[in-house]
């Protein structure tokens, strides 16, 4: 028996075994690793992640829904009254205080002209239209705020796209775009 | 995989070669043929039987509908209504398939209401059970994949509600559900990578099954009167005993299968599954499978918020809860005596288990609205209750009835015509 067991010091066994053991980790953390990262998006979805759309043809209280990502998105030339009704209402009724528009602050509150295209530009309404409950696609200008219904768990959407009632936790999300001309979004 | 001692004899010279190379005959002959059962096992223990059966028949039916089916978004839909119309009995064989999921879920709620009902989840046999719950798990993913591979609008949209639970978790939820899809929605990499997984999955089944049979050999079965077997008077051989019973029963279970095949085919589907998937246009009502139906009542039950988790987020967990939770059951449930037929208390909260399972489901299919949504909520308050509060508790208040010494003293008072009580016994306690 070496001085080593005796005196249960580690040897320079028990180093080998330990060195051994964490290449064998990081060697298979390693080989694992391709075989998880083909999983994410690849670039032909990626690619996709830009489109443009031609608006002009949108008159007041006209809505389309163009593809983007996979997903619908849409976009809604709103009349006075829808915006004066989103407008009306105090943040304080909103399940969902935060504007959940990518082109502003994450902290954004959620007012009318902060869900919409801006200033000047209020009666542009651009979302992704997948219900953020569980991603049903809601339908549009009807539950009980005049605005979005998802028809899958029942949460309704105001002319503002916030979430007023139902299981949906988050007001519907607006992707980044902006507007080339005064007829053309780019999304993404 | 026998626990006991060999009984194998190899009488010819090839059968005495093989067995000291490769003793896989002695293997199937100890397991399947010498092996002890118990003999009062009823019917209601046919079922592992007809579940192995249903899984051949899966897979058999399953890699010849591989042979013709295309995993892309733009051919899966058609590929689907090809095999329906243009290949040779290709409809029967998809029938065999969409039906035979159906079965094998039937199958399996009997299965494990049975080892609910004969307390089969307690020591020993807790491996046994949990191997059975990751069974019943990987067959829950192998369904909801092959749900998706027609490219209905059922698919479609079954796939985006179930892939959206994981965005219900912060941070994380968001990625994982990127990982899961290979994009930002259910599209093309979503169905190849489902339709690989698919095809993987049952072969995953079959090798758990094997570890459930292996650990059903090591501690030997339980049986309706819970009472381990203690003497070979306790015990039949397998063969003839069971292979006859099983035999038996798959037979009438696959009847009832083929009626459903050949004059019911689309009773158990959805309509709107044969409608091509439109990712711009939910159905109005998305509903799940059938044997899905519980838990997504129990998802929509939770409406309302709980300090900082969120009605979403709360749903998510309650459902993935309702399943995990089976893990646990050995050790939820406190008392002593095996078998429901000797607890009269904990065959009343069974009953209503099955019942308000039963209910759950009929839940799922209705609306989430209005008093559904009541109901909903009394239904998964009583499903949680009965695992962690009636499950523990009855152990420590229940009195149980006196539990037969023996398998055979308790065939022999049935049987011996002795017993005041052997006339009206009930079914369940049939030998």
């Amino acid at each position: 028996m070496s001085e080593h067991e005796l005196t249960g010091e580690p040897t320079r066994r028990d180093f080998l075994y330990l060195t051994t053991a964490m290449a064998g980790v990081v060697g298979a953390a390693s080989v694992a690793w391709p075989f998880i990262d083909q999983m994410r998006p690849d670039a032909t979805t990626l690619a996709l992640s830009t489109i443009e759309v031609d608006v002009s043809g949108l008159e007041r209280g006209m809505s389309i829904t163009v593809k983007w990502r996979g997903k619908p998105v849409f976009i809604r030339n709103r009349t006075d009254e829808e915006i004066a009704e989103a407008d009306a209402v105090p943040l304080d009724d909103l399940p969902d205080p935060s504007a959940r528009n990518e082109n502003l602050a994450p902290d954004a509150p959620a007012l009318d002209v902060d869900r919409s295209a801006g200033e000047d530009r209020e009666n542009w309404i651009v979302m992704i239209g997948s219900c953020t409950h569980l991603g049903c696609v809601p339908l549009g200008q009807s539950g009980d705020f005049g605005g979005w219904f998802c028809p899958c768990h029942g949460s309704h959407y105001d002319t503002a796209g916030r979430i007023r009632k139902g299981p949906a936790p988050e007001n519907l999300h607006i992707p980044p775009y902006e507007f080339l001309t005064d007829t053309r979004i780019k999304i993404g | 995989m026998s626990g006991g001692h060999s009984t194998y004899e190899p009488k010819t010279g090839v059968s005495k070669w093989v067995d000291s190379r490769l003793p896989l005959p002695r293997l199937v002959y100890d397991s399947f043929v010498a092996y002890p059962t118990p003999r009062n096992l009823n019917y209601a223990y046919t079922f592992g039987a007809i579940l192995s059966v249903m899984l051949v028949s899966q897979i058999l039916t399953g890699i010849v509908l591989a042979m013709h089916y295309v995993s892309s978004t733009s051919q899966a839909f058609d590929s689907v209504e090809l095999i329906m119309r243009d290949v040779n009995s290709g409809s029967l064989l998809r029938y065999m398939h969409a039906n035979g999921a159906s079965f094998f879920f039937i199958a399996v709620y009997i299965h494990i209401f049975r080892g609910m009902y004969y307390g089969s989840y307690k020591a020993p046999r807790e491996i046994l059970w949990i191997l059975g719950v990751i069974i019943y798990l990987l067959m829950m993913a192998t369904g909801f994949m092959g749900y998706v591979l027609p490219w209905g609008q059922m698919s479609f949209w079954g796939a985006t509600v179930i892939t959206n639970f994981f965005t219900a978790f912060p941070l994380v939820g968001e990625p994982i559900q990127q990982l899961l899809l290979g994009g930002f929605a259910v599209d093309n990499p979503t169905l190849n990578r489902f339709f690989s997984l698919h095809y993987l999955l049952p072969f995953m089944i079959a090798g758990v099954v094997i570890l459930h049979v292996w650990a059903l050999h090591v501690t030997g079965q339980t049986n309706p009167t819970g009472v381990e077997v203690k003497s070979k008077t306790d015990t039949v051989p397998f063969t003839p005993y069971a292979t006859i019973k099983d035999g038996f029963a798959t037979v009438v279970f696959l009847l009832i299968f083929a009626y459903f095949i050949f004059y019911l085919p689309n009773y158990l589907g959805h309509p709107d599954n044969y409608i091509e998937a439109n990712p711009l246009k939910t159905p109005a009502h998305i509903v799940p499978e059938w044997y899905y139906l519980p838990f997504y009542a129990m998802l929509r039950a939770i409406t309302f918020n709980v300090g900082p988790i969120d009605s979403k987020l709360g749903g998510v967990l309650v459902m993935f809860g309702s399943i995990l939770i089976l893990f646990f059951m050995p050790w939820l449930d406190t008392s002593k005596v095996r078998s429901a037929v000797y607890r009269p208390w904990y065959k009343l909260f069974f009953w209503l288990f099955v019942a308000n399972a039963i209910f759950l489901g009929w839940l799922g299919s209705q609306p989430a609205e209005g008093v559904y949504t009541a109901m909903a909520q009394a239904g998964t308050a009583y499903y949680f209750a009965f695992f962690i509060i009636i499950l523990p508790l009855l152990g420590l208040f229940e009195k149980p009835r006196p539990v037969p010494n023996s398998i055979t003293e308790a065939v022999l008072a049935k049987h011996g015509g002795g017993s005041p009580e052997g006339a009206p016994a009930a079914p369940e306690n049939r030998g």
